[in-house]
């Protein structure tokens, strides 16, 4: 496992120079990044509107249980991926 | 919004003056003149006209964008209006100064082009001798705080050297690597036998790619375009037509992309003319090969035809005389032999010399 694998203890971040923007011609967020947009939907905002480099994964995909009543190993899931994801996108620190 | 979606980024192409003569220059064989570029106010206004439109993004290129004395301002306005902005430069004209300015203004990123990772074939490709001037920028950029791209063009001439490009690129502090191969529309379809890799070539290329990005993770992100002639699908050529960009000449041309102009027959709206919405909502160039109801066969049936869009518009006219043919990069183009075919002969053969891409204003 490298350094730039997301694991429970990861504490994620916003990668330095992008940024969060919310979008009003389309109502909805965006990453901002060199040469590149991301549009996010619901589900991805909700991930990386909370990763602010303080909470871990466990924190985050609690709150995301709650927030959504979704149940624990399938959010999870879901934020292991999208957040690796993003990781070998250069988006979000790990 | 009459149902068309907006576009998310903006090429505004300043200038077509540059030191550098790249003979697979993006710039269209007829360059505009100096006389001709846009005044700063009309500018000004697209740039908060974009914004309005839903553009999220806008790239300053050109030729050299540095050469535009208003580059400032531009980037100044563009920031106010909320756009993420960012600089495609050589780097010759810039110095610590400038940079301090932009940076001032709002300027978020910077793509620095080199031609090669040594200098004298640099140099030699370029028609100018500024690799060394690029180095120094490169520190000069990151120093003030900014991030860095670094683009590298790869073709026949440099493409061996692609793992030390990207050694140069980390070396450098850039945070994003480009390893583009020359597409060939406009110059690089002049200098085409010049260019042109052979597949064993391009396997090698792209397998040192590959184990880099393996290696990164993402610390470093590597983006890598293949030769639509070694490809069996056509690439997406800007997200489809007149779905994600518009490009606006240094004249105020606006187009579906930097090469359209090479399309005979397509007549492009100016800004000086009309609003910037107007121009993408409605515009005959950009109605025209939009969506997916101009398309002939083999793409109109196709599962692909809204993942690559029948590839780009420029290849079909360049390669086949009509603009409204599949890309013959696709395998499934009636076409495609021909590409490979040309592929094979002409970097079989040793590269002509250089047709390089001269300005004079």
């Amino acid at each position: 496992m490298s350094e730039r694998d997301i694991s429970d203890e990861s504490r994620p971040r916003l990668a330095p120079h992008r940024r969060l923007k919310f979008d009003a011609v389309r109502r909805g967020w965006t990453i901002q990044a060199p040469e590149r947009v991301f549009v996010l939907d619901e589900i991805a905002h909700a991930i990386v509107s909370r990763c602010d480099g303080e909470k871990t994964i466990g924190q985050i995909v609690d709150e995301l249980c709650t927030a959504f009543d979704a149940p624990r190993e399938v959010v999870a899931g879901d934020v292991r991926k999208l957040l690796q994801d993003f990781v070998g996108k250069g988006v979000i620190a790990p | 919004m009459n149902g068309i979606a907006p576009p998310l980024a903006l090429l505004a192409e300043l200038t077509h003056r540059c030191p550098l003569q790249c003979p697979y220059c993006s710039n269209p064989l007829a360059l505009d003149r100096a006389r001709d570029e846009l005044e700063t106010e009309i500018w000004l206004r697209v740039l908060s006209e974009a914004a309005a439109l839903g553009c999220l993004q806008v790239h300053f290129s050109g030729g050299e964008p540095a050469a535009r004395r208003d580059l400032e301002a531009l980037v100044k306005q563009a920031a106010d209006c909320g756009l993420y902005t960012n600089l495609i430069t050589s780097g010759v004209l810039l110095d610590e100064a400038r940079l301090a300015r932009l940076a001032e203004a709002g300027l978020e990123h910077v793509q620095l082009s080199f031609q090669d990772s040594h200098a004298a074939n640099a140099d030699r490709i370029a028609g100018f001798a500024g690799h060394r001037k690029k180095i120094e920028i490169a520190g000069k950029i990151r120093a003030a705080g900014l991030p860095l791209t670094a683009n590298f063009v790869v073709h026949r001439q440099n493409l061996a050297n692609t793992g030390s490009m990207i050694a140069l690129g980390v070396e450098l502090g850039a945070e994003r690597i480009e390893i583009a191969h020359v597409q060939y529309y406009g110059w690089a379809l002049k200098n085409r036998t010049a260019l042109i890799p052979t597949r064993d070539d391009l396997a090698r290329a792209t397998a040192v790619v590959e184990q880099a990005r393996t290696r990164f993770n993402g610390a470093v992100v590597i983006d890598y375009v293949v030769p639509d002639y070694y490809a069996k699908r056509p690439k997406a050529c800007m997200g489809g037509w007149g779905r994600r960009f518009l490009n606006i000449s240094p004249s105020g041309k606006v187009l579906p992309c930097h090469a359209a102009e090479s399309i005979a027959g397509l007549v492009f709206e100016n800004v000086r003319d009309r609003p910037l919405a107007a121009i993408w909502e409605s515009s005959e160039a950009f109605q025209r090969f939009r969506g997916i109801a101009w398309m002939p066969e083999p793409c109109r049936s196709c599962e692909r035809a809204e993942i690559d869009w029948g590839g780009c518009r420029c290849q079909a006219f360049a390669l086949t005389g009509d603009a409204a043919n599949t890309d013959p990069a696709c395998a499934l183009s009636p076409d495609h032999a021909m590409i490979a075919d040309i592929a094979a002969a002409e970097s079989a053969h040793p590269p002509g010399g250089f047709i390089y891409r001269r300005h004079s204003s």
